[in-house]
């Protein structure tokens, strides 16, 4: 065995902590290592070359990289050992930046730490063996989770390269977010106007399929061969009857809490979220409904020129085949009235949220663009904005800046000056102003002195009603003093959260999340539209906090990555799989039992009796039952188990 | 402080220790303690990867052997890992729920919780031996459960003698 050590400086990454040179001159000690060197970059060109020129002269038969985590590298190395002409699984990657010289400081100490995980890596390489890939057919449908902006984005992308995309959204029509609001910055253009086109576009484009009043209940398989087990919610009314003219919302008789008003104002029982939904379907929310809740009603049956209501419908579980699946589901607002009590907690009629204002300045919303008090109905001479509410705020868990609310608050002042005349008094309450996108800066500047918009800086502690007026107490910290506003109307510039259900669906997809619930990309910079499960990506809030330009370019990202994975016909599976020694198998089953994935199965033997057999393109190489056969004749290729006791052993011989 | 020592290991659960009786006991000095972890690939060896990029401090004491998932993680690693003289074996995966597998840590639990509750009839302390979970966005948590757990091998310090 001819194993060759390459110890990476990574400039000062790993050198300014480690002594590469020295770890380098005693892998060259170790039993079967017959070259060792460090170089400056080894992911560079040279470095890489050095990697392939070694193998070549020394015959290499095994490379171990010494540098940062497998997850930055293990790809690009495992392609230069190919290129050098070895098998791309003879190589092992030693982590001693993520997992040494970035987390100590003293340097004899990670030199040893860094010489012990060289070690360990090479006891590692001596176990490796050559393994080969496999080929699977690829379906070449996708599935995107949301029907906001990016979900749109993402479809209409897909669909324009050929491809039949299906949109699974929760709510009765597509638009998300973005089809509530009202104008967008830095533009003013109108949103509906931006959009609504193209939820048409995705309506009538015989590439995208929407299911909307949908939810993913299931999903089982891998890239390229995802099974999914959609939801389709009963909404009480024949969708291919329906045409959407509204009637039976007219005649309804029962109120409920209108979700695309953001609760402002009740919409009926029976409804359609908004003019331009698309598709434009009715739907009944039956906890509200007369008929459901007391067996009396049906006036909407009565009234449907189509015939589509049909009490009796149920849910119903419909199962799709996809190839890759684009996760587009957006945020939630952040729930005020729970998190600042200080700022009435919901009980004072004019303190409402960016996005409801959004509805009240909208001209199809509620109150047809009329800026008002909701208290008394009179026209406001004197609005606030508070910013950051559920946003930079550890008091309520929020500690990450939701990135629009400034914009758009900065959008809603301008709007107001717009819709109730200049002289109204304008007050922004902030503690910095985040305007880093292409002319957001010069918009908000513009805010400040053409529309003479007020920005205190500073927090607001507190909101309480007095004599009519909404009273605000903070504090301007550039001045030093208390301040105090007597308001007619405030607006709280509530931050972005993640949507509810968001964690429930990332377990169904086994990506991983953070802490907030927002998805976690493959990579922050090289990977930040891919998650870690291979067929699985990301577009929009989803993600993380974003403004609509942002979401739309990382969707069209997404749609190119997707576009890239599917012009495969065939995709490689990961050889790193499971594998069964027949003659120990003691037909136990255990295996079948413990599977995740279905993959063993129970192949007849030329003497008619049955051993257990892993399907290798069902594997997805987990473990599990290489860790449950009582007999030990399950391995997992890339991770056998003298090679995980060798790396153990090798921890611990000093 | 030393380990109370057992003149018999339990073989029959995995087959793997070996009825070898305890070394006398001998200054085992004030060598720094050597910590085994086994994480999974997923969840918390990238954890570890987030608090390397953080640059969140840790006793340099840990060795991580990365591994699919928990769920592939044989008892016998950590008896292993004892065995030859480890000061202390730490596990960590993905969170109930999260797992990239479905379900893999569910069986790891499963094991490492029955482990945790006999290790000590091999005259290991229990506070050699921990199994956690770790997200893959969790670096300050890696680092908090980490830093926790060599203080606490070092409290008992090294192990004297190699053998279980």
């Amino acid at each position: 065995m001819r194993i060759g050590v390459f110890v990476c400086h990574c400039g000062s990454n790993i050198a300014g902590t480690v002594d590469v040179a020295e770890v380098a001159k005693r892998a060259l000690t170790l039993k079967d290592v017959v070259h060792a060197e460090d170089i400056m970059y080894t992911c560079s060109e040279p470095g890489q070359a050095a990697i392939q020129k070694a193998i070549q002269d020394k015959k290499l038969d095994r490379v171990v990289v010494s540098a940062c985590s497998p997850h930055m590298h293990e790809v690009t190395f495992r392609r230069c050992v190919e290129g050098g002409g070895l098998n791309p699984y003879l190589f092992e990657m030693a982590n001693i930046r993520e997992h040494c010289s970035w987390i100590h400081t003293d340097m004899p100490v990670a030199t040893e730490k860094a010489w012990d995980i060289v070690k360990m890596a090479v006891a590692k390489a001596r176990r490796l063996e050559p393994l080969f890939s496999n080929e699977v057919d690829i379906n070449k449908d996708v599935l995107v989770i949301g029907g906001g902006v990016a979900g749109i984005q993402a479809a209409l992308d897909l669909a324009d390269a050929g491809l039949k995309v299906t949109i699974v959204e929760r709510q009765t029509t597509i638009g998300g977010v973005m089809a509530k609001l009202d104008k967008t910055f830095p533009t003013i253009d109108c949103s509906a106007c931006i959009l609504t086109p193209r939820m048409v576009d995705c309506g009538q484009n015989a590439n995208i399929e929407l299911m909307t009043y949908c939810e993913i209940e299931k999903v089982s398989g891998y890239v390229g061969n995802f099974t999914v087990d959609i939801r389709k919610k009963a909404s009480m009314v024949d969708w291919s009857k329906c045409i959407g003219c509204e009637i039976c919302v007219q005649k309804c008789p029962s109120k409920a809490p209108d979700i695309f008003n953001v609760g402002l104002e009740p919409t009926k029982a029976i409804y359609i979220p908004f003019p331009q939904a698309v598709p434009k379907r009715a739907a009944i929310q039956t906890e509200y409904c007369r008929y459901f809740q007391t067996g009396k009603c049906r006036v909407c049956e009565r009234v449907c020129p189509a015939e589509a209501i049909d009490f009796e419908q149920k849910d119903e579980i419909v199962q799709k085949q996809f190839g890759a699946i684009v996760v587009a589901t957006g945020l939630d607002v952040f729930d005020w009235e729970t998190g600042y009590p200080e700022y009435g907690g919901g009980k004072i009629k004019d303190v409402i949220s960016g996005l409801q204002y959004e509805r009240m300045l909208n001209a199809s919303g509620p109150y047809g663009g009329h800026v008002h008090r909701r208290s008394n109905g009179e026209d406001p001479k004197t609005v606030v904005f508070i910013q950051c509410v559920g946003s930079r705020d550890e008091s309520v868990n929020r500690p990450y800046c939701s990135s629009v609310c400034c914009m758009y608050t900065a959008k809603q002042a301008l709007l107001t000056k717009d819709h109730c005349g200049m002289d109204v008094e304008v007050y922004v309450f902030y503690i910095d102003i985040r305007a880093t996108g292409k002319g957001y800066e010069e918009f908000v500047k513009r805010v400040q002195t053409e529309f003479g918009v007020k920005y205190v800086r500073g927090r607001v502690s507190k909101l309480y009603e007095d004599n009519g007026k909404v009273m605000v107490r903070g504090v301007d910290t550039l001045l030093g003093e208390q301040v105090e506003v007597a308001a007619d109307l405030v607006v709280l510039a509530t931050g972005i959260q993640a949507p509810e259900g968001a964690k429930e669906l990332a377990q169904k997809l086994n990506i991983s999340y953070d802490e907030f619930g927002f998805m976690k990309e493959g990579h922050p910079k090289l990977r930040p539209v891919e998650t870690n499960t291979a067929g699985v990506f990301l577009a929009g809030a989803s993600q993380g906090p974003k403004d609509i330009p942002a979401t739309v370019a990382q969707a069209s990202g997404t749609a190119s990555k997707v576009l890239g994975l599917l012009a495969k016909d065939k995709l490689k599976t990961s050889p790193m799989i499971a594998i069964v020694d027949q003659k120990n198998c003691v037909s136990c089953w255990k295996c079948i039992d413990v599977c995740p994935f279905s993959a063993p199965e129970k192949q007849e033997q030329r003497d008619g009796t049955f051993k257990s057999h892993v399907i290798e393109t069902v594997c997805q190489g987990c473990g599990v039952c290489v860790a449950t056969c009582p007999v030990n004749t399950i391995s997992l290729k890339g991770f056998p188990t003298d090679a995980i006791l060798d790396q153990i052993a090798e921890v611990l011989q000093s | 402080m030393a380990d109370t020592k057992t003149t018999q290991a339990s073989g029959a659960a995995s087959g793997a220790a070996p009825s070898t009786s305890a070394a006398a006991s001998g200054a085992a000095g004030d060598r720094p303690v050597k910590i085994v972890g086994i994480v999974c690939n997923w969840c918390s060896y990238a954890g570890a990867d987030t608090a390397g990029t953080g640059r969140f401090k840790q006793p340099p004491n840990l060795r991580l052997v990365r591994v699919p998932c928990t769920g592939r993680i044989d008892p016998l690693f950590a008896l292993k890992a004892f065995e030859k003289g480890a000061d202390g074996v730490l596990i960590s995966g993905c969170h109930p729920g999260d797992c990239h597998y479905s379900e893999g840590n569910y069986y790891a639990r499963r094991k490492f919780e029955l482990l945790e509750r006999m290790i000590h009839y091999l005259g290991i302390p229990k506070e050699r031996f921990k199994w956690t979970w770790v997200s893959a966005s969790e670096g300050q948590r890696w680092q908090q459960v980490v830093t926790d757990f060599v203080s606490g091998v070092e409290k008992l310090g090294p192990r004297e003698g190699r053998a279980l």
